[in-house]
C-alpha cells in the first residue's frame, strides 16, 4: 500500500516535483509559498535524482532561470505568490512566446500591492487572460486538495510537455498552507539525455549530431511571419481548450441552484451545500479544476435547467465574468466575495446564496 | 464521528506544533484530517490560530463556522472565540493571564493550569503537550499512544530522547482535568 | 606582359583569411565599421578550433545583438532584455559539460540586466559574458547607456551626459571583478589588428576556464557604434582610443 503522509500544500508540491523527475526549480522566498523552496532545500535533491535546485536573486532571475532550462527541454519550474508572479510576468510571456513547457505555481496572496499575506483568489485574471504582454494563454490548474498540489506538478508539467507552453498551478494560500492526507506520486527517473532529444527535438542542448542549429526565441521581424506563429499559438489553445476541460459537479443533478468556486473555496462552498441540502435547498456545485480552459460548455448545459448561479471567490468578482459568459444571459449569475485574505465560512456562504435568490427559503 | 477544533493564542506558545501533534495523531489512528493554520508573519508574541479537523468520512471544508472544541491560551482569542463554540461543545482554556474568563453556560468549560504545571514541570516547552493532554481526558478522539506514535513520527531522530518527557506532560494534563 | 588572371590569385598557398566555417556566409545586419562583426567573427572562430561547434550553447541578448543567432552556427537561445546572465545560469547548471555563454552590450548587461549580471558573476557560474561595451544604444536609436562618457551626446543627452542629472559611466567590469565568483575580468578592443589578436586570446582563456569550471569570465570589448556616435568607422575608432580608453583601460582587471 502506498505511503499516506500528512503535510502541507507547499511541501507536497516540493515532494511531487522530485519523484516526479524535476531537473531544476528555481525560487525566490515569499510567504506564503517559502516552504516550497525550504522544502527542496532540505531534501537536496541534486544528491540523489540529479535535480538542480537554486535560490535566485530576485523572481525575474527566477522565471528567466526556467526559460533557460526549458529552452534546452528540461523539466523545470519555479514557485511564488502573487507580487512574485506579477515579476514574472515578463518571463512568462517570453516562455509563451518561444513555446516553452515550464510549469508555475502561483500561492495567491492579497492584493494589490504588497497586499497581505493571507489566502486571496485575486490573480485569476492575471492567470487565465494571460498576465503578461500579447496573445497567448497558460494552462491554469486550481487545486483544492494538498493531494491535487501534488498531482498537479506531474499533470501541469505534462501538459505543459504535451502543447510547449507554459502551464500554472493557480492555488490560494490556504491550500498552500494547509496539511491533509496526501499520497505521493511513484518515484520516476529524470529524462536521459537522449530521452529530451527524442521528446524535444527543438531544444537547445548544444547541436550535438544535429546537422542544424536549434534557436529559441520569442523574436520575428516580420509581421507576416510572427502573425503565423501567433495563427500557430492560436490553434494550439484551441487544441487544448478541445481537450483539458477538466471539472467537477457536485449535487447537479437535482440543482436548482449551482455555486462556482474554485480552489478552497469549492470546499468550503461544498460544506455549505451540504448544510443547505439538510434545509431542503436543491444547490449544486460546480468547481473548475482548469480555470483555463474554463468549463464553458458543461456551464452552459447547466444554465438550462437551473435558475441561477453565484460564484464565491476570494476576490471582487473575476471568474464571475467567465461564468456570464458560459450563461449568456439565459439565468442570473451573481457574485459573492472576500477580500483582504479574508476567507468566508460555509454559513456566510449560504447566506450569500439566500440574500442573492430571495425566494430560497 | 467528526471533530472541528480551534486551538487558539500567542505565537511561541506552541499552538500550531500542537494542532500538528494531533493532526499527526490523527493520520495514525486512521482518521481523515486537515490542519488549518492562520499563518502570519511573526513567529512569536502575535495571535496564532490553527483549526483542526479530524473525521472518519472525508472533509470537505478545512474552514468552519463554529468549533466541537476550542484550545483557549489568551483573552484575545477567548474573545474571539468563546461565542463560536458549538453549543454542547467543550471549551478548554488556561487561566493564566486571563482577567476575564468565560461566561458562557451552554457549554462545557474546562480551565486548565497548563501555565503552573509547566513550571511545576521545570519545563516550559512542555506547556502545549500539558494542554493536549487535558484535550484528550476531556474529549478522548484519538489514543494516547497514536499521539506517541505521531510524535515518534514527527520529531527528528535527534529530538526523540524528550519523547517521555512529552509523554509525562500529556499525563499530567489528563490529571489536572480529572 | 600577361595579366594576371583572378585563379592565378586565388590559390590555397595565397589565403591570408578566410570566413570562420561556424559563421554563415550572410550579410549581418550591423552597421559597417561597427565591432560587432569582429567579435562574432572570433567567437565563431574559437568555437570551431576548441572543438566546442557540438557542446556550446549562447545565449543572446536584447539591442544590437539580437540576431547573433543568425550568425553564428551553434545552438542559441534568445533572452529577455537584461536576463541573459539568469538564462545562461540555468542551461549552464542543467547541461553540465556544455560552453554557455552570453553575449550582451551594456544597456542590456550593466542597465537593465545588472542584477542578474551580479548574482550570476556572484554565483560564479561556469559562464562566459562577452560584454560589447560602445557606452551607447544601438538598436533603439542611439539613446544614452550606463557606460555613456560624461560629455558624450546621445539621443536622451542631446546636450551631453550630466553627472548631475544622469549620474556617472558605469564601469561594471571593475565592479564585478571584486566578486569572489569571477575568475578573469577583461577589457579589451578590437581597432586593431593586434588588439583583435589580444581581444581573440581573452575569450578563448574565458571559454577554456568555463570548460574547466573555474566560474565566471567577463570579456569586456570597449567599441565602437559609428552610426550612434555619427562618425565615420575610420573616426569611431579614433574617438574611442581618444576618449573611452581613458575611462576604460584596457588590460586584465582580474585574472586568477
Amino acid at each position: 500500500m502506498e505511503e499516506v503522509k500528512l503535510m502541507k500544500g507547499n511541501e507536497a508540491i516540493a515532494h511531487a516535483a522530485i519523484r516526479y523527475g524535476f531537473d531544476g526549480y528555481f525560487g525566490y522566498p515569499i510567504t506564503p509559498q517559502s516552504e516550497v523552496l525550504e522544502t527542496l532545500e532540505e531534501l537536496m535533491p541534486w544528491e540523489t535524482t540529479g535535480m538542480v535546485v537554486l535560490q535566485a536573486e530576485s523572481e525575474v532571475a527566477a522565471i528567466n532561470m526556467v526559460y533557460g532550462g526549458a529552452a534546452s527541454g528540461k523539466a523545470v519550474m519555479t514557485s511564488s505568490s502573487s507580487p512574485g508572479v506579477s515579476l514574472k510576468q515578463e518571463g512568462i510571456s517570453y516562455l509563451a512566446g518561444a513555446e516553452l513547457p515550464a510549469l508555475i505555481l502561483n500561492v495567491m496572496r492579497g492584493g494589490p500591492g504588497l497586499g497581505t499575506i493571507q489566502p486571496s483568489q485575486a490573480d485569476y485574471f492575471q492567470a487565465t487572460k494571460g498576465g503578461g504582454h500579447g496573445d497567448y494563454h497558460l494552462i491554469v490548474l486550481s487545486p483544492a486538495t494538498v493531494q491535487e498540489m501534488a498531482d498537479f506538478v506531474g499533470l501541469g508539467m505534462d501538459l505543459a510537455f504535451k502543447y510547449r507552453t507554459p502551464a500554472m498551478i493557480l492555488a490560494d494560500g490556504i491550500v498552500g498552507q494547509m496539511m491533509e492526507k496526501v499520497v505521493l506520486p511513484p518515484f520516476r527517473p529524470r529524462r536521459t539525455a537522449e530521452q529530451i532529444a527524442e521528446q524535444c527535438p527543438w531544444a537547445a542542448t548544444g547541436k550535438g549530431n544535429r546537422k542544424h542549429r536549434n534557436v529559441i526565441t520569442s523574436l520575428e521581424m516580420d509581421s507576416a511571419r510572427m502573425e503565423e506563429n501567433n495563427h500557430r499559438f492560436q490553434r494550439t489553445y484551441e487544441e487544448i481548450r478541445k481537450n483539458e476541460v477538466r471539472f467537477k459537479e457536485y449535487y447537479t443533478d437535482d440543482a436548482e441552484y449551482i455555486i462556482v468556486a474554485f480552489g478552497t473555496v469549492a470546499r468550503i462552498c461544498l460544506k455549505a451545500i451540504e448544510d443547505a441540502r439538510k434545509q431542503g435547498i436543491k444547490v449544486g456545485l460546480l468547481r473548475p479544476i482548469t480555470l483555463w480552459p474554463f468549463p464553458t460548455e458543461a456551464l452552459a448545459s447547466l444554465a438550462g435547467r437551473v435558475k441561477g448561479m453565484l460564484t464565491v471567490e476570494l476576490n471582487a468578482g473575476q471568474m464571475v465574468e467567465d461564468v456570464r459568459l458560459a450563461v449568456n444571459g439565459r439565468i442570473p449569475v451573481y457574485h459573492f466575495g472576500r477580500m483582504g485574505g479574508m476567507i468566508p465560512n460555509p454559513g456566510e456562504v449560504l447566506d450569500a446564496l439566500r440574500a442573492n435568490f430571495p425566494e430560497i427559503k | 464521528m467528526k471533530e472541528e477544533i480551534i486551538i487558539a493564542g500567542f505565537g511561541g506558545q506552541g499552538v500550531l506544533s500542537m494542532g500538528k501533534i494531533l493532526a499527526y495523531a490523527g493520520l495514525m489512528h486512521d482518521l481523515e484530517v486537515t490542519w488549518m493554520p492562520a499563518y502570519g508573519p511573526e513567529q512569536r508574541g502575535g495571535t496564532a490560530n490553527v483549526t483542526v479537523i479530524l473525521s472518519d468520512s472525508s472533509i470537505s471544508s478545512p474552514i468552519v463556522d463554529s468549533y466541537d472544541t476550542a484550545v483557549i491560551l489568551n483573552q484575545q482569542s477567548l474573545d474571539k472565540f468563546e461565542r463560536k463554540v458549538k453549543p454542547g461543545g467543550t471549551l478548554l482554556y488556561d487561566p493564566y493571564g486571563i482577567h476575564h474568563a468565560p461566561t458562557r453556560t451552554d457549554i462545557n468549560i474546562v480551565p486548565v493550569e497548563a501555565m503552573l504545571k509547566s513550571v511545576e514541570l521545570k519545563n516550559a516547552k512542555t506547556y502545549n503537550m500539558i494542554l493536549l493532554g487535558a484535550l484528550l481526558a476531556k474529549r478522548p478522539i484519538v489514543p494516547v499512544e497514536a499521539v506517541i506514535k505521531g510524535l515518534r513520527k514527527t520529531l527528528p531522530e535527534r529530538h526523540h530522547h524528550l519523547i517521555p518527557l512529552n509523554e509525562q506532560a500529556i499525563e499530567a494534563g489528563m490529571k489536572l482535568v480529572e | 606582359m600577361n595579366a594576371m588572371k583572378p585563379e592565378d590569385i586565388i590559390k590555397p598557398e595565397n589565403k591570408v583569411y578566410s570566413r570562420p566555417r561556424l559563421l554563415d556566409e550572410r550579410n549581418t545586419h550591423y552597421c559597417p565599421g561597427c565591432s560587432h562583426g569582429v567579435v562574432h567573427r572570433l567567437v565563431a572562430e574559437l568555437i570551431d578550433e576548441m572543438g566546442l561547434e557540438c557542446t556550446t550553447i549562447g545565449v543572446a541578448p536584447v539591442g544590437c545583438a539580437v540576431f547573433a543567432y543568425n550568425y553564428i552556427d551553434v545552438d542559441w537561445v534568445e533572452a529577455a532584455h537584461g536576463r541573459a546572465p539568469a538564462v545562461a545560469t540555468a542551461l549552464s547548471r542543467l547541461n553540465p559539460g556544455h560552453l554557455v555563454f552570453t553575449y550582451q552590450g551594456d544597456g542590456d548587461l550593466a542597465a537593465i540586466g545588472t542584477a542578474e549580471t551580479i548574482h550570476a558573476a556572484n554565483r560564479g557560474e561556469n559562464i562566459v559574458i562577452i560584454f560589447i561595451n560602445n557606452a551607447i544604444y544601438g538598436m533603439t536609436g542611439g539613446q544614452m547607456a550606463p557606460t555613456t562618457l560624461l560629455g558624450q551626446k546621445t539621443a536622451t543627452t542631446p546636450y551631453g551626459r550630466r553627472a548631475d542629472l544622469n549620474g556617472y559611466p558605469l564601469r561594471i567590469s571593475e565592479l564585478l571583478a571584486q566578486l569572489d565568483g569571477t575568475c578573469y575580468v577583461t577589457r579589451q578592443a578590437v581597432h586593431t589588428p593586434a588588439s583583435v589578436r589580444k581581444t581573440k586570446a581573452a575569450i578563448k582563456k574565458a571559454f577554456q576556464n568555463a570548460l574547466e569550471g573555474r566560474g565566471t569570465s567577463i570579456v569586456e570589448v570597449v567599441s565602437t557604434c559609428n552610426s550612434g556616435w555619427k562618425l565615420s568607422p575610420a573616426k569611431s575608432n579614433e574617438w574611442m582610443a581618444e576618449h573611452m580608453f581613458e575611462r576604460y583601460p584596457l588590460g586584465d582587471l582580474k585574472n586568477v
